[in-house]
């Protein structure tokens, strides 16, 4: 199971909270998944926010505040600060968004918003691209977590480069690595495991599923199989076939 | 008969009230502000009687119970258009209309010259849209002012502060009840209203987005509601302007005109919701609480009139009835 900064976590799966058909249906999301982290956001619902707040805590789950809808580090760091009093955890998922239309994190901002929260003694989740040297700089400001996108956010794509992924993974062994964005189905999940990450983070494809605590459960079940193949030594694609039972002798020109 | 006293003269309370007054009941309303208006969260609401719409996203219960609102509100308003409700999708999010038309009931797919046919101000906008022919709305303050109005006209008093004598007590006050329903929380929602001559539109219009859905409300003489944000937060104050951007730039998609629209009004405020998001019955010793209608104030109203109205009538629990109240009343 994932350690992020020392901490053990339950579960592989971290599930996002927003975009749920009710509270009622989160937490049962929650309850069958065995989620181990839950991620909740508070920008927009400052002000206002603390009944909601409220239900996320009573999930019994480890919280991850993120700073989703920043797109400046002021903005993320003063969301970071804010999240670190509602939640009392020093853990934040970090999102310096920088393009509106694809939500792409800006990687300058996000590497500066990074060093700043480090020395303020926070633990940083950078939600971040696959490209190898922004995660070296955002691992030398302090951050002990990668959260690579499997896609753009709410997208559903899936693992849009499998190869710059796979790379990353033999490049940062010794990292937790989660695949932050981008999730549409179980599979997808399951691929992400398969390579040797150590967690999947996902939202909308649970909470806009038709039934998002059938969705819930596949996608844990799908994370649990992803992990225990990759613990398994898959015995990769080959060309060749090759029969699991010997054909000689057999009448198969009858 | 009954001496029922209704705490609460927003769309909850006037429901029931008239309900009452309907059966038979002797009824008299509570309020601090006793005229319709900004400080009740039906005021902003859309007015939208569409269980069919909602019912892609809300729990079965709401299509099956919001299914006789129509009937209602026109039985006792007079005020329900029956035009039906259009919901398109720009180009690029077409698997947004079919993940719609997946999860929903009663609805007709039209191409372009459908939604011509219908909306002739969206020709050419949009390649197909979805029809919910049997739903309808209503201008949400016009119908609480005539209910208020009808009530008063049979001898119904709305009273600033309760009096002294003995009454069945009834509970709609809304979020206000948070002080006797620790579960009930606000959700934030955000409205505008346009002036835009330019653009006519016969129903209301639903754009689906991935991140920023819209609906168009038209209340005729070129005047539109545009709605409504749905934020975790129970804060009241004054629309952000992240969400009058979004609202706006949802309308101009729908119809470039639309940026030459008056801003006439802004306005914001807090649903009140229980954690499921569905409507309760809740007896707390003689007092009756009926509340959590999040967004569905007017489609739900009328269904859960009748079960206060059923339960105080016949002492049955209904559907919606808090388990705990159940066993109180059996104990």
């Amino acid at each position: 199971m994932p350690v992020f900064y020392g901490v053990p976590v339950e579960s592989p799966l971290m599930l996002g909270t927003a975009q749920y058909p009710s509270p009622a249906i989160l937490a049962q999301a929650f309850q069958v998944s065995g989620a181990g982290i839950a991620t909740v956001s508070l920008r927009r619902e400052q002000g206002g926010g603390q009944d909601f707040w409220a239900l996320i805590r009573g999930l019994q789950t480890r919280i991850l505040p993120n700073t989703a809808g920043c797109h400046t580090v002021k903005e993320a760091v003063t969301t970071a600060h804010m999240a670190r009093e509602v939640f009392e955890t020093n853990w934040i998922k970090l999102e310096v968004i920088g393009h509106a239309d694809t939500l792409q994190p800006d990687v300058f901002g996000l590497i500066e918003a990074a060093r700043i929260l480090t020395e303020d003694g926070f633990a940083v989740f950078p939600y971040c691209t696959e490209d190898l040297t922004v995660c070296a700089r955002l691992q030398e400001v302090g951050c002990q977590v990668l959260m690579p996108w499997g896609a753009p956010i709410g997208s559903g794509l899936g693992l849009n480069n499998p190869y710059g992924l796979r790379s990353l993974r033999a490049h940062f062994p010794d990292a937790p690595l989660v695949i932050d964005a981008g999730i549409g189905l179980p599979s997808h999940a399951a691929q992400a495991m398969e390579m040797g990450f150590d967690a999947v983070l996902m939202n909308s494809a649970v909470a806009q599923a038709g039934d998002p605590v059938a969705m819930a459960r596949a996608m844990a079940q799908a994370i649990e199989a992803g992990r225990l193949a990759y613990g398994a030594d898959p015995m990769g694609a080959r060309d060749m076939a090759a029969p699991s039972t010997p054909v000689l002798g057999k009448a198969f020109l009858a | 008969m009954r001496r029922v006293r209704i705490l609460g003269a927003g769309v909850m309370g006037l429901a029931i009230a008239t309900e009452l007054t309907a059966r038979g009941h002797q009824v008299e309303l509570v309020d601090p502000a006793p005229e319709p208006g900004a400080h009740s969260c039906s005021w902003w609401a859309g007015g939208m009687l569409a269980p069919w719409c909602e019912g892609a996203s809300a729990p079965e219960a709401v299509e099956r119970l919001g299914a006789g609102a129509l009937d209602w509100w026109a039985q006792h308003t007079g005020l329900v258009q029956r035009k039906g409700t259009l919901v398109v999708a720009q180009t690029r999010d077409q698997a947004e209309l079919a993940r719609f038309a997946r999860r929903s009931r009663r609805h007709q797919t039209l191409n372009g010259g459908g939604i011509a046919a219908l909306e002739p101000d969206l020709q050419g906008r949009f390649p197909s849209a979805l029809f919910f022919e049997d739903e309808g709305h209503l201008a949400p303050r016009a119908a609480l002012i005539e209910l208020r109005r009808r009530l008063c006209a049979k001898g119904v008093t709305v009273h600033a502060a309760a009096p002294e004598t003995q009454a069945q007590i009834i509970d709609a006050r809304g979020l206000a009840a948070r002080d006797s329903l620790p579960d009930l929380r606000g959700v934030r929602g955000e409205m505008l209203v346009l002036r835009c001559p330019d653009v006519t539109l016969h129903r209301p219009v639903r754009l689906l987005h991935p991140r920023i859905p819209l609906y168009i409300v038209p209340r005729g003489d070129g005047i539109f509601m545009l709605g409504a944000t749905m934020i975790e937060s129970d804060r009241r104050g004054g629309v952000t302007a992240r969400s009058v951007l979004e609202l706006l730039s949802a309308a101009y998609a729908l119809h470039p005109a639309f940026a030459e629209a008056e801003v006439l009004e802004m306005g914001a405020d807090a649903r009140p919701a229980f954690p499921d998001n569905l409507p309760r019955l809740r007896r707390q010793g003689a007092t009756l609480f009926v509340n959590g209608l999040y967004r569905h104030g007017f489609l739900l109203s009328p269904a859960m009139a009748e079960m206060v109205a059923a339960h105080l009538e016949s002492g049955i629990s209904p559907e919606f009835m808090h388990p705990d109240s159940i066993n109180e009343v059996s104990a």
